[in-house]
């Protein structure tokens, strides 16, 4: 049954010779998908896989893919940079043409992207998945500049490696601060996971040491198994300041390493700032992001709601109930691959049904995880009742252990099916 | 005659190209691969999904969703799926190599 497509195909493109010069040309339908990240290079990946004959071009700035998730234990000194780091040669073997350049431009009317070099490629369907851009304009005394003294490590990479030399280098008795961010961002637990590895970094290291997390919000993802691990293993290491509590930092002076919020001035030895985000450039570029800064879409096919054949997944769109994490932005794009192969072919995709999953690791041996099922309903991503949520807080303490270790499990699968 | 043998094989075509559709990864099943690696290489204590019997995949489920089998993250992810979904996702699944 599973070769019958491209047997098919095969037949097709021989018995049409004459009569089909699209086909008979090796024409087929072009898609150019624009990111290479978990939500882009899925999605490319699984065009192609869903009809060969699909010309598919991924567009991506980098030649090389640097993973977010788990580079918390980079900065926390337990991984080395390097096991984050992913090359398209194996995307490019399956049939994928990779193109190494910015996407600059998007003509939704011509249907055609603009790249860094000037040329230009032409589609009959866009898949956008451009992730998150930093607002330097959302923090008053925090842009690019000052994120070379108070990194953010929002983007894996050079400020994951300069966040942990700072790290590395304060003195024992030291405070580290992490801001956090209203919702939406990219990573929900990130902040709380990197709050809890940098503690685990300080207790075994440098204990007379303490990570503050000051925070614009109230609650945030797996907050109660959070609080509960925090308890448990980093008592004296690690403390949470809400927003009722006086955590929204509103300022920052990068001369002094000073976060300041409505009560207080924090002094920090080692500041990382997470500011707020919103979809990248080239999404606005494109009209495909709403006044919120992210894309609507529809929830069967990833079709941005605001301008046609675009779609839109991963981090950059509004996604329901979904959030922003790289198990999503996967899930995402195999949907919307299925979706815009079936568009393709004049045939209407089927509702979907998605899954999130998403690890923290909050210690070598203690893993905690938030899942979700999701199905499209009045319009968006909706949670399906009954089911997901946190890992229960009274677990047994093998579980943290067996979930840390599926977490390891889940990276290798994941990079393994896009990048492998 | 060469113009009707065409159609012929265009209309043959066509008819084969909604049988294959119709084998495509039911609602979910997509999700799956992001934990439970398709290819053998990958070492994860994960199990595998492909190849396996289907009857097998939907007994599982069904215990991860009754809470007779306690899982450490399949019984709030089995909970999301009707007892059709799940036999859908699990049939394809039988026949994935």
């Amino acid at each position: 049954m599973r070769t019958t497509r491209r047997q098919f195909l095969k037949t097709a493109s021989a018995a049409a010779l004459l009569p089909m010069p699209a086909i008979a040309q090796g024409a087929g339908p072009k898609v150019v998908v624009i990111g290479g990240g978990f939500a882009g290079a899925s999605a490319a990946r699984f065009i192609k896989k869903g009809n060969p004959q699909i010309g598919v071009t991924l567009v991506e700035a980098n030649p090389t893919f640097t993973a977010c998730p788990f580079s918390n234990l980079v900065i926390g000194g337990l991984r080395d940079l390097r096991a984050q780091q992913f090359g398209y040669d194996k995307i490019a073997a399956s049939g994928v043409t990779v193109a190494i350049q910015p996407a600059t431009g998007v003509d939704a009317q011509g249907r055609s992207v603009t790249l860094g070099n000037g040329s230009k490629l032409s589609y009959d369907r866009l898949v956008m998945a451009p992730g998150v851009d930093l607002r330097w304009d959302a923090l008053p005394g925090y842009t690019e500049r000052e994120a070379d003294v108070m990194p953010h490590a929002w983007k894996a990479g050079e400020q994951t490696l300069l966040l942990r030399s700072q790290l590395e280098s304060m003195a024992d008795g030291g405070t580290v601060i992490i801001s956090a961010p209203a919702n939406p961002f990219r990573c929900p637990p990130g902040p709380y996971e990197r709050a809890s590895l940098i503690a685990h970094y300080l207790k075994t290291r440098k204990p007379k040491s303490k990570v503050i997390i000051l925070d614009a919000k109230d609650a945030f993802s797996k907050q109660r198994a959070f609080q509960q691990a925090w308890q448990q293993l980093y008592p004296d290491h690690l403390e949470w300041v809400s927003l009722s509590k006086g955590g929204k930092v509103n300022s920052v002076d990068a001369s002094t390493k000073t976060l300041k919020t409505d009560f207080s001035d924090f002094k920090a030895d080692v500041a990382n700032i997470v500011p707020p985000q919103r979809a990248a450039a080239i999404a606005q570029i494109a009209g495909v992001a709403d006044r919120t800064g992210w894309c609507p879409i529809d929830p069967v096919t990833f079709e941005s709601k605001l301008v046609p054949n675009i779609h839109v997944v991963g981090d950059a769109g509004i996604m329901g109930g979904m959030p922003k994490s790289a198990f999503s932005a996967n899930s995402q794009a195999k949907v919307c691959a299925a979706a815009v192969t079936a568009l393709l072919a004049g045939q209407t995709p089927v509702e979907p049904r998605l899954i999130n999953t998403c690890y923290s690791v909050v210690a070598p041996d203690y893993g905690i995880t938030v899942a979700g099922v999701y199905r499209p309903k009045d319009g968006v991503l909706a949670d399906v009742e009954g089911a997901g949520g946190v890992s229960p807080l009274d677990a047994p303490r093998e579980n943290r252990a067996l979930e840390a270790q599926f977490a390891d499990g889940w990276f290798k699968t994941i990079t393994g099916e896009v990048f492998g | 005659m060469d113009a009707t043998r065409i159609i012929v094989a265009a209309a043959i075509a066509l008819a084969s190209a909604s049988v294959a559709h119709a084998a495509d990864a039911p609602p979910g099943a997509a999700s799956c691969s992001g934990c439970h690696a398709a290819s053998a290489s990958v070492q994860t204590p994960v199990p595998p999904l492909n190849g396996r019997p289907a009857a097998d995949t939907v007994s599982q489920m069904a215990e991860f969703k009754s809470g007779a089998r306690k899982g450490t993250i399949m019984d709030r992810i089995a909970k999301g799926f009707t007892e059709d979904e799940t036999r859908a996702i699990a049939t394809w699944y039988e026949q994935q190599k």
